[in-house]
């Protein structure tokens, strides 16, 4: 097979494009090396080569590690291989070159035949070239199959470690002027792919004062974003929705301009720099998409005052409904598990477990409490705070005396950060190890979560995708010793800080959502569901 | 308690008898005061050597006549040892090993072999009736010599063990393996730093909340130029899928084959099986203590909860439950090899290694 070698190649194209400009057939011989030159440069594109022969065109590769469904910017080139779309290009021949190892059975190309291609292909190249409409450009040309191979664009915030991207992102950072926050201390070699901020290093530290770019109260979202002054997915996205309504209060558009164009691009950079504060949660995505849709939707006619107020409504109507009515219909089916007598355990501090519990005791059920905590968050202590102040009995233990008190325990209650497609919950770290140990002493653990933190990421690990807290937390002072004080200096040294892990669905028993009471597995119904009412 | 005070001039006998009195007082009193729970101040080996050693002392200076005598004094003060501090289980392991020794030699002076004493068998349950008719009252010139001799064998055995065990590390760590170990133990800390002599892996150390020793272990081996990284409590199974091998040191190795180790154990047992990374546990033979874990009340251990909640949450202080075990129970099913100074074992052997080791009508002191 390799005998047509490499450096034979270009020479060869150019041999049979010539000779197919002046109209010959191609030979059987010119089509089989055809074939071997197109498997061969899709060989050299899988070892990551610059392709720049062909003389059509020279666009830059941007260079990503294996997993193929990435959306790239890299046109198909001309004759041989595809780009890495994952799409199976079938090859249709009258339309555009078929480009992999191509059924035997190519049919003779005529003259006019041949003309015609050429032209196709210079139009998927010129419509590549397009920046931002690369992948829309290949997938309209490509006859689609019933089920859509999604082509996902990679979220920036995992590919820490590709220089391409983070050169991208730190162009489109300047575009909008924010600040490009950098990362601090050594990163564990696992979880190179991840950014690690400092809490010490604000990004508004950055920010020149007046900013005129950024609303004066999204600065302040994000800076209490980055210290951790609002935490916890429903917190962070109310606090979201409420800056969003004060920005569109303060909005007026400029002439000549369609509100709902406009409003939507003067958000981007807003949310981009909460991005750059921390990581935007699913639960946030979410209200983003809605939003973003609601803007969308406002009919051009639409005088300015009336879409404002329209738009408020909407928000306020969001969080009515999908947080507060949502918090009221899960209390109310969680309340019929909980009886009288139980032992409940519960982690952390999730605003919907604890709504739960507070309503459980007005209605006069009996059951005591086991709040557990772990380092180096302690959010425990503000939940135990809240149960207590409305005098339900409570017992605080840290995660390693776990084993020591689940004999004790008759129910789990757990909330999620997101419910992911493949029915596993993502939540704070430590969730995982929860469920694992109740499933050993074959104690129930029922989570707890609302249809709008339901996404349709798929994740198997707790690694692929996740947050690094600030390392510097994991230190503690006992009897005024510092143990790991200056861990900087030591190079064979790391800390890690994780914020989120992903449970497996066989460790939870049960989902109380909004909807009712569903097994983990059902997410991805829901989630068709929703999308077909939208 | 110790009435004579130190005087230059004394009578030679009552000087050794107050001196070995008082060296008694100071070791429970430190016992009492050392397990207090952060650790011990010092590790179980050194427990284990000051304890051989002072009885020695009683065995050299303690008035006797018989083997029935020495092991009278050596269960009465053995008793009063544990109760100072009864999670401590190597002092009781230790006296236990003793009398094995004074047995040994007894049997050995009399000239009758040593299998046929130690071994119920049913058949010999049957026939023999009752109690077996050794009262070991008869008296041996050299009996006391060879005790003393056995005893400093049986020290030196102590100070090797760590040794012993981290010779063994080569054996079962290989290069880029990433290891992962819960809060500090001396015993795997040699090992790993013994491997890392010629191997290059990775360390994970789960920090053990709330007395966060895992701290010490990193930076001791990481100044050893080994590859750590420290994860809080909470991420131990997050990260469990990555790990190749778990390796933990243990408080006690109990007589079923599981362990009372430091709290947090359990999970880290729980998640290697979940993921089926082998679980090894290094313990000396010194640790290997006669008690079941049956006893649910004794088994446990707590000390102050101002370690979880400290009184700076004042108001809430009053109305809560706060606990702070020391110890968690790791069944034998979670452990795929025990490592000690005498090789490697399974969980399933160790009944046969406590019947070596100590003779079984001393099991309860």
């Amino acid at each position: 097979m390799a005998d047509c070698g490499e450096p034979d190649g270009p020479g060869n194209k150019d041999d049979i494009t010539r000779s197919k400009n002046e109209g010959k057939e191609l030979s059987k011989e010119e089509k089989q090396r055809l074939r071997k030159q197109k498997k061969q440069q899709k060989k050299q594109k899988e070892r990551k080569n610059e392709k720049s022969e062909t003389e059509k065109e020279k666009t830059p590769v941007s260079l990503l590690p294996p997993p193929r469904p990435v959306a790239t910017q890299k046109a198909p080139s001309a004759l041989p291989a595809p780009a890495s779309a994952p799409i199976p290009v079938p090859a249709s021949a009258p339309f555009h070159s078929s480009p992999a190892p191509s059924p035997a059975d190519k049919p003779a190309k005529s003259k006019a035949e041949l003309k015609a291609e050429r032209r196709a292909r210079q139009e998927t190249d010129r419509a590549a070239k397009q920046p931002g409409s690369s992948s829309s450009g290949i997938k309209t040309k490509v006859p689609l199959s019933e089920l859509n191979p999604v082509v996902k664009r990679l979220p920036e915030h995992v590919q820490v470690d590709d220089p391409a991207v983070v050169k991208r992102l730190a162009k489109k950072l300047e575009r909008q002027q924010i600040p490009l926050r950098s990362d601090y201390g050594y990163k564990v070699s696992l979880f190179s792919h991840l950014h690690q901020y400092s809490r010490k290093a604000p990004l508004t530290q950055q920010l020149s004062i007046p900013s005129t770019v950024i609303h004066p109260s999204i600065v302040r979202l994000g800076l209490q974003y980055s210290q951790g002054i609002v935490a916890g997915s429903n917190a962070r996205s109310v606090a979201l929705l409420h800056a969003f309504k004060q920005v569109i209060r303060d909005y007026t558009t400029p002439p000549n301009e369609e509100l709902s164009r406009d409003l939507v691009n003067k958000l981007k950079p807003y949310i981009s720099f909460l991005n750059q504060c921390r990581p935007l949660s699913a639960s946030m995505g979410n209200a983003i998409k809605y939003i973003k849709k609601e803007i969308s939707n406002i009919p051009s006619q639409c005088k300015e005052e009336e879409a404002k107020t329209k738009l408020l409504t909407c928000i306020d109507r969001y969080i009515e409904e999908k947080i507060v009515l949502a918090a009221k219909a899960i209390s109310k089916y969680a309340i019929e598990k909980i009886s009288d007598g139980d032992v409940i355990l519960v982690y952390g501090c999730s605003s919907l477990v604890n709504n739960i519990l507070c309503e459980a005791f007005e209605k006069s059920r009996k059951f005591r409490v086991i709040v557990v905590d772990s380092r180096p968050r302690l959010e425990g202590r503000e939940a135990l705070r809240r149960l207590v102040q409305r005098g339900i009995s409570c017992t605080y233990v840290l995660i390693s005396a776990l084993s020591y008190i689940l004999p004790e325990v008759s129910k789990v209650f757990l909330g999620a950060h997101a419910l992911l497609a493949n029915g596993y919950v993502m939540s704070r770290v430590g969730t995982s190890q929860i469920a694992l140990v109740a499933r050993t002493f074959n104690v129930p653990v029922l989570v707890c979560c609302e249809t709008y933190k339901f996404c349709e990421k798929v994740q198997t690990d707790s690694f692929v995708s996740n947050e690094l807290d600030d390392p510097d937390d994991l230190m503690v002072t006992r009897k005024g010793k510092t143990q790991l004080e200056n861990w900087q200096d030591v190079s064979s040294l790391g800390l890690l800080n994780l914020v989120y892990d992903v449970t497996p669905p066989d460790f939870v028993d049960l989902v109380i959502t909004d909807l009712g009471m569903i097994p983990c597995t059902s997410v991805p119904v829901v989630l068709r569901v929703k999308n077909l009412d939208q | 308690m110790g009435q004579l005070v130190n005087s230059d001039n004394r009578m030679p006998g009552a000087d050794k008898e107050a001196d070995l009195t008082e060296r008694i007082e100071a070791f429970l009193a430190d016992l009492k005061r050392g397990g207090c729970g952060t650790g011990p101040i010092r590790g179980s080996g050194e427990t284990a050597r000051e304890t051989t050693a002072l009885l020695r002392k009683v065995t050299a200076q303690a008035r006797w006549s018989s083997a029935g005598d020495l092991m009278e004094i050596i269960r009465k003060e053995g008793r009063r040892m544990t109760a100072a501090q009864p999670s401590e289980t190597t002092v009781g392991n230790m006296v236990l090993r003793v009398l094995k020794i004074i047995r040994e030699e007894y049997a050995r002076s009399r000239g009758s072999s040593e299998e046929t004493d130690q071994q119920e068998s049913l058949h010999k349950l049957l026939t023999s009736g009752g109690l077996s008719e050794e009262n070991f009252r008869q008296h041996f010139v050299h009996l006391k010599a060879n005790v003393i001799e056995a005893i400093n064998e049986l020290l030196t055995e102590l100070d090797g063990t760590t040794d012993n065990i981290a010779m063994q590390a080569l054996e079962h760590i290989h290069s880029n393996e990433v290891i992962m170990t819960v809060g500090r133990s001396r015993t795997v800390e040699a090992f790993l730093k013994d491997a890392a002599r010629k191997r290059k892996f990775h360390v994970i150390v789960a920090e053990c909340a709330p007395f966060c020793q895992g701290h010490e272990m990193a930076t001791n081996l990481s100044k050893a130029s080994i590859e750590t990284t420290v994860i809080a409590d909470a991420a131990i199974f997050a990260v469990m899928s990555r790990v190749n091998k778990v390796i933990i040191g243990t408080q006690t190795v109990l007589a079923n084959g599981g362990l009372r180790a430091v709290n947090g154990t359990h999970t880290v047992a729980l998640a290697a099986r979940h993921h089926s990374t082998p679980l090894i546990v290094c313990a000396p033979m010194f640790k290997l203590s006669p008690q079941f874990p049956n006893e649910e009340d004794t088994f446990h251990k707590f000390v102050s909860p101002h370690e979880v909640l400290p009184f700076t949450e004042g108001e809430i202080l009053s109305k809560v439950n706060v606990h702070c075990p020391v110890f968690d129970y790791v069944p034998p099913e979670l452990i795929t090899l025990f490592i000690s100074n005498i090789g490697g074992n399974a969980p399933s052997y160790i009944y046969r290694l406590m019947s070596e080791l100590y003779h079984p009508e001393d099991h309860d002191l």
